[in-house]
């Protein structure tokens, strides 16, 4: 086994090109320079409550707890930060590190949209040049996103290759970086990728879970029985669990994207299908064939329709600290409808993922239990989606 | 300890890049012999990756033609079984980590020598992850090739003094493809390397021409050209083998 930096467990690494290795070693030293520097905590506090609207709500779902007659449901609300999504977080952040390292424009990729218009927010705000990559079949899916992304002076560059989802957007920003290192930054979006990405993604998610520990306690005084987060790359997963791994009684419960189910090829559930392999700067699970070919992978939401996971969460599924379930389409577009009939809260439809999972849950357990579901983004952006999913001829 | 060094030993290398399966493996075996019949020192086999992340849109799309047309490892390394038969010039393969971890590290590289492949390129293989195969690599006696490039800097001793077999100095930032210009300062990558290192260097990234084979292959110890070569294959299809025949035999006499 190798000795190589960010590992967790067998997982994590730098499989990167030596073109890059420089670059991520000077972000690995700026990191470990400025997370513990005050000045730079207080702006990016600064810049969470003033800009960003934190801290989110920690919201008692009442109507929903009574009807699903079990365990009492709170909602981490993330898509009430601007841009509508738990993904300004670690952008905040990597933004001003990188602003702090010199750099002038940030790179992207994006597969919803939420982490491109992130980004692009932060480069307008920080007076940053902004690039987003994102898979053309998603620009059309999220057309809503592109037009966002190019209003907030961002360029948005369609990428045809492969698949022409997220993952074929993360290598060509990845090649993108290695051609421009000097003035530009990575702005990875997930915990994924070539350390320090995978702990830097987690650590400025990681307020999520700082904040439920925080208001829990306030509202309940004791820590909640389940947290549950959907998983793609899994940076709102990884946001919300973190301060909770210590906390052993507490379910670390991740929802993945089964598409039209794990049984059948049309599926991004990576740790439920795949198998340990090397790609993306890190070793980890993934959806791929018998040679190592990266599978192509199929999810109803964009945002979680990549072929991998972040090696904590690997690393995590290998001890059993967290557990990884598979949601269907079907599952989820049900979820997307119950919290928006239940609560009046339209959730992203990756988050409704969390939201299935929860719905299957509570009656199982206790009225004196607590569950957190993470509603990490808004699903404005999935209406049209939706519609056409229920056979109505809806477009933006 | 392989035969690597051997390519070396005819003057300065001409190092042709070949993805397997592009179009389909027989045309790859045609050209991989006109390759050798016209002056190759060594060539470097392509196994193709669905996600090649160094690799630019022309090596890219050869990637996809050779997948789509349903190669397989284990069918190239039939092809290099057969190609051993009668090719006596050292032969390595460039890949990415996953094709050889997914594989199966052990039975990857044991198969490699088994068939007579003497080095592994792989891009996503830092120095820092290394130890991921080298062992197996040494055992075998495969080497694992280390490639520099443009940004490596301080770390250029570091690589050199343990390369193996040669080592593949990356002449641009980015993605492989062909330049009209490659600006960095080679000469001085050059020294740095052979102050720590008597492992030969070739350079490749961007070349296509004789006149810039020859600048690179005056530089170090010869030059590799991958995309220039691919762009044969995408316009001649079969009937590539003479085209490439003749291209490398243009580009081994410039640099000769």
């Amino acid at each position: 086994m190798t000795n190589s930096k960010g590992r967790f467990g067998i997982h994590g690494g730098q499989y990167v090109p030596e073109t890059l290795m420089n670059a991520i070693i000077e972000l690995e030293a700026a990191y470990e320079h400025f997370k513990d520097d005050p000045e730079f905590n207080r702006e990016l506090t600064e810049l969470f409550n003033e800009y960003a609207g934190r801290p989110s709500r920690l919201y008692y779902a009442k109507k929903m707890t009574e009807d699903l007659g079990g365990a009492k449901i709170y909602l981490k609300r993330e898509d009430l930060n601007h841009t509508g999504s738990h993904k300004i977080n670690n952008v905040l952040g990597q933004a001003l590190l990188a602003k702090k390292m010199g750099k002038t424009r940030l790179i992207a990729e994006t597969g919803a949209g939420q982490h491109g218009v992130a980004t692009a927010t932060a480069a307008a705000l920080l007076n940053m040049e902004c690039v987003v990559f994102m898979g053309e079949e998603d620009t059309i899916r999220q057309a809503l996103n592109v037009y966002r992304m190019r209003l907030l002076g961002a360029e948005v560059i369609p990428v045809k290759t492969g698949t022409a989802t997220l993952k074929d957007a993360v290598s060509e920003a990845m090649r993108e970086w290695s051609s421009r290192i000097d003035d530009t930054h990575y702005c990875l979006g997930s915990v994924m990728g070539p350390h320090p990405f995978p702990v830097i993604v987690r650590d400025f998610q990681a307020v999520i879970s700082r904040e439920i520990k925080q208001q829990l306690q306030e509202k309940e005084g004791k820590l909640p029985d389940a947290v549950i987060a959907c998983v793609g790359g899994g940076s709102n997963s990884m946001g919300s669990f973190y301060h909770f791994i210590e906390n052993r009684d507490v379910a670390l419960i991740g929802c993945e994207a089964a598409g039209r189910g794990i049984d059948t090829f049309e599926t991004a559930a990576t740790v439920n299908t795949g198998r340990v392999g090397i790609f993306h700067g890190m070793k980890s699970y993934f959806c791929q064939d018998e040679y190592g070919q990266i599978a192509p992978v199929y999810s109803i939401s964009a945002g979680l329709d990549y072929p991998g996971v972040g090696p904590e969460h690997a690393y995590l599924h290998d001890i059993g600290r967290a557990r990884y379930v598979p949601i269907t389409d079907d599952e989820a577009v049900n979820a997307f409808e119950y919290l928006s009939r239940m609560e009046g809260i339209i959730p992203a439809i990756e988050s409704a993922h969390a939201v299935a999972h929860a719905m299957e849950l509570a009656p199982t357990m206790r009225k004196d239990q607590i569950i957190v579901i993470t509603i990490s983004g808004r699903g404005d952006k999935d209406c049209a989606a939706i519609a056409r999913y229920r056979g109505e001829d809806i477009h933006e | 300890m392989s035969n690597i060094k051997s390519a070396f030993e005819n003057g300065k290398a001409f190092i042709p890049f070949i993805t397997c399966g592009d179009p389909d493996l027989k045309t790859t075996a045609a050209v991989v012999r006109a390759a050798v019949q016209n002056g190759a020192d060594l060539i470097e086999l392509g196994i193709p990756f669905s996600d090649p992340t160094a690799e630019g849109p022309v090596i890219q799309g050869a990637n996809l033609r050779a997948l789509t047309g349903g190669v397989t490892t284990d069918k190239i390394f039939d092809l290099v079984r057969g190609l051993r038969k009668d090719v006596k010039i050292p032969m390595v393969f460039m890949t990415y980590a996953n094709v050889v971890f997914s594989y199966g590290a052990e039975r990857f590289i044991s198969t490699c020598k088994e068939i007579g492949i003497d080095g592994l390129i792989l891009p996503d293989l830092p120095f820092e992850e290394k130890e991921e195969f080298l062992p197996l690599c040494r055992k075998y006696e495969v080497d694992l090739i280390s490639l520099i490039a443009p940004t490596s800097e301080n770390r250029i001793a570091m690589i050199a003094r343990e390369a193996d077999g040669f080592l593949y100095i990356v002449s641009s930032l980015g993605v492989t493809g062909t330049r009209s210009e490659i600006k960095t300062d080679l000469a001085s990558i050059v020294a740095m390397v052979r102050q720590s290192t008597d492992v030969p260097c070739a350079i490749g990234f961007g070349i296509s021409t004789p006149g810039q084979a020859k600048k690179m292959a005056d530089l170090s110890d010869g030059a590799i050209v991958g995309s220039a070569i691919i762009k044969l294959l995408e316009k001649y299809g079969k009937d590539a083998p003479k085209y490439v025949g003749e291209y490398v035999k243009a580009m081994k006499d410039a640099i000769r």
